[in-house]
């Protein structure tokens, strides 16, 4: 039987010991009418070679992404991974250890999500962060749940240029705790600021910013962040995306009370969008709202540095009912895989992440808007890596028509109200040459 | 001391190559310099040999499954298979984008629906989630679920929930996330569920209750199913945290004894890796009523082939996760299922059960166990006689067996236990792991005889010694302050 080191003769040696005469004894506990009587019914076993076998030959058979051209974004990002990066996150020593609860022998993990917390505080220019939540979705829900804690203010307003997947998850963390959400309008692609201004008042509590925002555009962060905070009670929490960061404004610079954002980016596979993981930093003086693992320096009793997981008296395995969230876990392997990417990369790679993926965006948005009937949705707003281009023909048929090409165009923008466009999303991983190839089979298939 | 990766950093070092500019529109043309940032991110400047050796010898300092025994109880540290890192790593998975069109998804999907209906089977459940990424979010999953079970009933009136007091503190911490008032049930004299105290609490405000099963004692819960009488009797739902699941695969469907909604560890059962704390996966299963509450999407099947089911939208709790959850630890969860087979998932949880009970035989003349039954998968010993005779807390005890090789039980806990230690040594360890961590916990006893001081001092061996987390506290320091 695989990985079960218990021989017969050594089930019947643990029985004598035990003194017990069968396995049944010792589930006597478990009344015999609860028991299931027969075999589950799945399928018989497969050796490993089987299991390999019918994973490589028929589940990949099926699917055909490897190799594609794709252009798709909206979150989950298709940047470079150096090797080096799969080399660490594959040792046993990281992937198989448990949360470092016992500090000791558990100090390769506190360490490196000690970095890991600078690195996010560098980026975004806040004091303080946590060891990770589930992703960025989570994360924007328990930074609202925070803000309520901070002021008891229980509006939240969230803006129409929000992730719509990220709203479905907010909803979900939100509303039964009576917090009430609003959604501030969009206009041309960003959020509209005066209707922001009209909608605040002294009962909000938190104002949501993403910038990029889903479409991809840059909203008026240092505005938005002059309204909000007229209110002093009001906080402002920023969803950014940490890859952008390397080139655009930290958020601790317009004043964001709460930043998260989605880590992926970094070094992490896609994955088919999990694992995932939300970064979330603020301000010390914030530290104990915080939901969620953090690490902190600290000295042994021979009074060398050290490690330990801090403030757990936030956390449910003490708090209980009255902790500042239900997680438990973090997303520490990703994390992990960032904190080696982003010292791979360094403050110059990550710049150049950043301009490269910045150049060649613009690039195609530029080549797809001269053919005729294309036409950049948003014309007027200032993107990273991302765009919305309108075409003459539903974008579910464009991608259909790509598909014998492998091209991946773009997202279908119609599940989010715009029927006749794609959303574009170009990596620096894009050669010129391969966004080329998209231009030209546009053309092709929308003849 | 290992420096930070930051003291190793020399301006202009590189650990990457990328690609030479292809375009040379400057930057300032596509994002206006007042957007941009003024100072660089201070990320570090290192090569990658520089980077290799920093995390590698960080890697030494962690204890992890393929090094020792890892006893920690309702965590179920089993081995986690190779095989399984191997075919997700390399193969087509990695590359898959969540908004890829379906047809190009196809073996993906069937992975994921052929997983939902295995563990539907496993235990006993109608339908399962694979969405919720980790056993606390499956929690939250669970519980949204009453909440909107009795939200599409008109029971307005439903405003609490019963759980145990030796329940994890997910559990209360889950119920308040959604706004359920938290009631507390004791456990009798043999650590299962007052019944006659839970019938003076169960009322018609009762939304549910959340067991534990078996708890985190490690005792079956044997009432089962007068508790479900009397639960179902108020209109309110069965949850069970799936936590100790590795108890009882092949041996009880909890679909099938009364619970109406459950969640799955795939991180300890199905035995995908812990990864230092995360990424987990704690997929939801519920009998058929609660079907329609499911989050969306679900992986459904029709003549065209495998797709993400929304048709339940409106019923739908809405979703948990930006997506369809951590997928690549579905993949390891499925690939364990197809390997074992029900044949081998039984083997599993009956040599839990042996291994479990070998060990607390095995300890028992030397430290106090409060219930004195066979265990299912784990066992709660304690302290109390150390502490009492020689003055030595079960910290010191956790910590000794770090010098001995050893990760240290689950301590502390479950709280009903004074100076708790909860060991779950799962099936994958052999008779000589347990007889070594035996006899190692034996020495112990008699050093807290003999040296009580040498305990008060552990550990010894460590890559640090005893580590102060008061002053973690008192002087916070969450980042490392980089240096020009």
């Amino acid at each position: 039987m695989p990985y079960i080191s218990n021989t017969e003769r050594d089930r019947q040696l643990i029985l004598a010991e035990i003194g017990a005469k069968s396995f049944d004894d010792l589930i006597a506990a478990v009344p015999d009418k609860l028991r299931l009587k027969e075999p589950l019914k799945l399928d018989e076993p497969l050796s490993e070679l089987e299991i390999s076998n019918k994973i490589k030959a028929k589940t990949c058979q099926n699917i055909c992404a490897g190799s594609a051209n794709s252009f798709l974004g909206a979150g989950v990002y298709d940047h470079f991974i150096p090797a080096a990066v799969d080399t660490i996150v594959s040792r046993p020593e990281f992937f198989t250890a448990y949360t470092p609860y016992q500090a000791e022998i558990s100090q390769g993990t506190l360490q490196f999500i000690y970095e890991y917390q600078t690195m996010i505080c560098e980026l975004t220019g806040m004091e303080i962060a946590n060891a990770s939540m589930y992703d960025a979705a989570s994360a924007v829900a328990e930074a609202i749940l925070m803000a309520v804690r901070k002021n008891r203010l229980t509006k939240a307003i969230l803006p129409a240029t929000l992730h719509p997947e990220y709203v479905k998850v907010i909803k979900s963390y939100t509303e039964g705790v009576g917090i009430e959400l609003l959604i501030a309008p969009a206009k041309e692609g960003k959020l509209d600021i005066q209707a922001l201004e009209a909608m605040l008042d002294e009962t909000i509590g938190s104002v949501v910013l993403q910038t990029p925002n889903f479409y991809g555009n840059l909203e008026d962060a240092k505005a938005i962040d002059a309204i909000v905070h007229a209110n002093p009670k009001c906080l402002l929490i920023a969803c950014v995306d940490p890859i952008s960061l390397a080139i655009l404004t930290p958020p601790a610079d317009y004043h964001a009370d709460i930043v998260v954002g989605e880590g992926q980016a970094l070094g992490n596979n896609m994955f088919l969008g999990g694992p995932l993981f939300g970064f979330f930093a603020t301000r010390l003086d914030m530290a104990r709202q915080m939901p969620g693992r953090i690490v902190g320096g600290t000295l042994d009793k021979e009074g060398k540095r050290a490690y330990a997981l801090t403030l757990q008296a936030r956390e449910q395995h003490i708090r209980r009912d009255k902790a500042t969230s239900n997680i438990c876990s973090n997303q520490s392997l990703c994390t992990l895989a960032a904190v080696v990417y982003m010292s791979l990369m360094g403050r110059a790679g990550l710049k150049e992440v950043a301009i490269q993926s910045t150049q060649k965006a613009h690039y195609a948005a530029q080549q797809l808007s001269a053919l005729p009937g294309f036409e950049l949705v948003f014309p007027q707003a200032v993107f990273f890596k991302e765009f919305v281009i309108s075409t003459p023909l539903p974008a579910a048929r464009i991608i259909n028509r790509m598909l014998p090409r492998n091209i991946y165009p773009g997202l279908d923008m119609a599940p989010f109200g715009m029927p006749n466009a794609l959303m574009i999303a170009v990596t620096e991983k894009k050669s010129k040459a391969e966004i080329d190839a998209l231009v030209k089979a546009m053309q092709e298939v929308v003849k | 001391m290992s420096k930070t990766i930051f003291e190793y950093s020399t301006a202009g070092r590189m650990g990457v190559s990328l690609p030479q500019r292809e375009l040379e529109t400057p930057l300032d043309k596509l994002i206006p310099k007042n957007q941009q940032r003024e100072r660089e991110a201070r990320l570090p400047e290192v090569s990658e040999l520089d980077v290799m050796r920093h995390y590698i010898a960080l890697s030494h300092k962690n204890h992890f499954i393929e090094k020792g025994l890892y006893p920690l109880g309702s965590c179920t540290m089993k081995y986690n298979p190779k095989v399984h890192e191997s075919l997700v790593r390399h193969t087509c998975f990695a590359n898959l984008h969540p908004y890829q069109p379906v047809e190009t998804l196809q073996g993906a999907l069937e992975l994921l629906y052929e997983l939902q209906k295995d563990l539907a089977e496993i235990s006993g459940m109608a339908a399962v989630t694979l969405q919720p990424v980790a056993g606390a979010q499956g929690e939250f999953t669970g519980i949204k679920i009453i909440e909107a079970y009795h939200k599409a009933k008109g029971n307005t009136h439903k405003t609490k929930i019963i759980i145990p007091d030796s329940a994890h503190g997910t559990n209360p911490a889950t119920c308040s996330l959604v706004g359920f008032d938290v009631v507390e049930l004791k456990s009798n004299e043999n650590g299962r569920c007052d019944i006659a105290r839970l019938k003076e609490l169960v009322d018609e405000n009762t939304a549910g209750i959340m067991i534990t099963n078996p708890s985190t004692l490690g005792l079956f819960e044997n009432q089962i199913e007068e508790i479900a009488g009397i639960i179902h009797s108020v209109d309110a739902l069965m949850y069970m945290d799936g936590a100790n699941l590795n108890a009882l695969l092949g041996i009880v469907q909890p679909g099938k004894i009364g619970f109406d909604v459950m969640h799955f560890n795939l991180h300890k059962t199905f035995s995908t890796p812990h990864g230092g704390g995360g990424p987990g996966s704690g997929p939801v299963g519920v009998v058929e009523k609660l079907k329609p509450f499911l989050p969306i999407p679900m992986v459904g099947k029709n003549e065209n082939g495998y797709y993400l089911d929304y048709s339940h939208e409106t019923t739908s709790l809405g979703k948990v996760h930006s997506f369809y959850g951590n997928f690549a630890v579905l993949v390891r969860a499925y690939i364990y299922i197809k390997m074992l087979g029900a044949k081998g998932l039984r083997r599993v949880s009956e040599n839990a059960i042996l291994n479990a009970n070998y060990l607390m035989k095995r300890l028992s003349p030397y430290f106090h166990i409060q219930h004195q039954e066979y265990c299912m998968h784990e066992f709660v010993m304690d302290g109390t006689k150390q502490k009492k005779e020689n003055g030595v807390s079960t910290l010191d005890i956790a910590k000794r067996l770090l010098d001995k090789g050893f990760h240290a039980p689950t301590v502390y806990f479950p709280l009903i236990i004074p100076e708790a230690m909860m060991v779950e040594p799962t099936e994958t360890e052999s008779l000589d792991s347990l007889n070594a961590f035996a006899e190692a916990m034996i020495e112990i006893a008699k050093e807290c005889q003999e040296t009580p001081e040498l305990l008060h001092e552990a550990p010894l061996s460590t890559p640090v010694r005893r580590v102060d987390d008061v002053r973690a506290v008192k002087v916070l320091d969450p980042i490392f302050v980089i240096k020009e």
